[in-house]
């Protein structure tokens, strides 16, 4: 493996971020490795969402840097202790793509064109290669009969299915997940995981914020504990989830697991 | 009372005509123009701008504060005191459009507003600006949400047209009031006049239900 591969997709320092007088990111560091995968776990209110909601130029950081870098493509950095241009904001999403918590799929739109409006309309790309594109991907989640029916026609599952398909349409470099199943029916979550697992296998980055304990464990190759606006504890899942070192990550687990 | 039936018949020409001549391409250019000013409008008073907000919200503050028939005269008898002189026709067209403007704008704004903020971010994740996010994701949606008040709106129109004839424009009242004046028949004039507006407006409430189905098309039931 060359050392290139080893250097991370995506390098966050400093991340900080207000609303008003509340301080929800006080200054978050976090590496991800390409074709790796890293869970934010913690409280609601900890920050963990608003950190994958700057990543993708949803929120605008005070201050900190981002750098988003792939092989051959070139390091994007913003810097946003500085002015960041929209330009900027813009190459920062052509790079990553975004799975919702409530899918937020177009309900005007089939399933179809929800996955390619992305690709013809603002990467214009060509558009018999973006739908056999979107076909390919429709498949592989086992959708592809869907692809003429309208959101509104599919269970949350599936729903949640043609979101991680539309990102996946974009070719970003990395994939951020808010809470991607935690709108679903119990019977559903499984579908979605068994998704985004196959993703990881495939070697997609991947930033996940989570609820699914046992899913970050499986999955993950670094758990992030965020609570207060700041990284308590990260490191390996296995660690992290089974042998917490700080209180407050013991604490958080325990009343998590108790919920069960 | 007896009803002048030969009359009737005989005058249902000219006001079948001032419809066609007059309150229809009236009410369909004062309505598209309308539109335009409305999204324009609806558009400054959701902008971060301040000072586009309030001009937004003052102009419409005007228009829903003051008579229609006062913003009529004012466009054709007050602003040639100042050097504008217009035609009957153009002051027609610039108020009802400026009338339309004022309330169709909260009809859209609304109608944005009522959008959730998430179809904004999914199109802004997908790499959208704001026009585009405007254009092909939030309007759209918008459209469907706002059919039913707007059509109220469009039918308001077709009636309040009538105002055009105290500035001489020849539509369908208009003619009614010409026939009627002849022929001393008002009760028969003015009640075929109402008739011929309720026949207008049932076509397009008949219209409109088309619309709102093929926009309903893609939401559950």
């Amino acid at each position: 493996m060359s050392p290139t591969d080893e250097a991370p997709v995506l390098k966050v320092r400093g991340l900080t971020k207000s609303f008003g007088s509340n301080a929800v990111l006080r200054g978050i560091d976090l590496d991800v490795p390409k074709g790796k995968v890293v869970a934010l776990i913690g409280p609601s209110g900890s920050g963990k969402t608003t950190v994958l909601r700057c990543l993708n130029g949803l929120e605008m950081p005070d201050g900190g840097t981002v750098a988003l870098g792939g092989n051959g493509t070139g390091e994007l950095r913003l810097d946003f202790g500085g002015k960041v241009s929209r330009k900027e904001i813009f190459a920062l999403r052509d790079r990553s793509a975004m799975v919702f918590q409530h899918y937020n799929l177009f309900p005007h739109m089939t399933v179809l064109q929800n996955v390619t409006e992305g690709p013809i309309k603002v990467q214009k790309r060509p558009r018999t290669q973006a739908v056999e594109e979107a076909e390919r991907l429709l498949a592989r989640v086992g959708l592809l009969e869907k692809k003429d029916a309208y959101p509104f026609e599919l269970s949350g599952g599936q729903q949640q299915r043609v979101g991680i398909v539309r990102a996946l349409a974009l070719r970003p470099q990395l994939l951020l997940f808010d809470e991607p199943t935690s709108a679903l029916d119990p019977e559903l979550v499984g579908d979605v995981l068994g998704v985004i697992k196959e993703l990881a296998e495939e070697g997609w980055t991947m930033v996940i914020v989570t609820h699914e304990l046992g899913f970050a464990r499986q999955m993950a190759d670094e758990v992030i504990f965020m609570d207060d606006g700041v990284v308590v504890e990260r490191g390996p899942a296995s660690e992290v989830l089974r042998q917490p070192q700080q209180e407050r990550t013991q604490q958080f687990l325990q009343r998590l697991l108790h919920d069960f | 009372m007896s009803v002048n039936w030969d009359l009737v018949w005989s005058s249902l020409g000219p006001l079948i005509g001032g419809a066609i001549k007059g309150t229809i391409p009236l009410t369909l250019a004062s309505f598209v123009l309308g539109l335009i000013l409305a999204l324009i409008v609806a558009l400054m008073r959701l902008s971060r701008n301040v000072i586009l907000a309030a001009v937004g919200r003052f102009y419409v503050s005007v228009i829903r504060g003051t008579p229609l028939l006062v913003q009529l005269f004012v466009i054709f008898y007050g602003l040639p005191t100042i050097g504008i002189k217009l035609d009957p026709w153009p002051s027609a067209i610039i108020a009802f459009s400026l009338n339309v403007g004022g309330y169709a704008a909260e009809v859209i704004r609304a109608a944005i507003l009522s959008v959730p903020k998430g179809q904004w971010e999914a199109a802004h994740t997908i790499g959208m600006s704001r026009g585009q996010a405007l254009l092909r994701i939030i309007l759209p949606q918008a459209a469907r949400v706002s059919v039913p008040p707007l059509s109220n709106t469009f039918i308001s129109l077709v009636k309040d047209t009538s105002l055009a004839s105290l500035i001489l424009v020849t539509e369908l009242f208009r003619q009614a009031q010409q026939v009627a004046a002849f022929s001393q028949e008002f009760m028969a004039l003015y009640l075929e006049a109402a008739a011929v507006y309720w026949v207008i407006c049932l076509v397009l409430s008949s219209a409109q239900s088309q619309l709102e189905k093929r926009l309903d098309r893609y939401v559950a039931h």
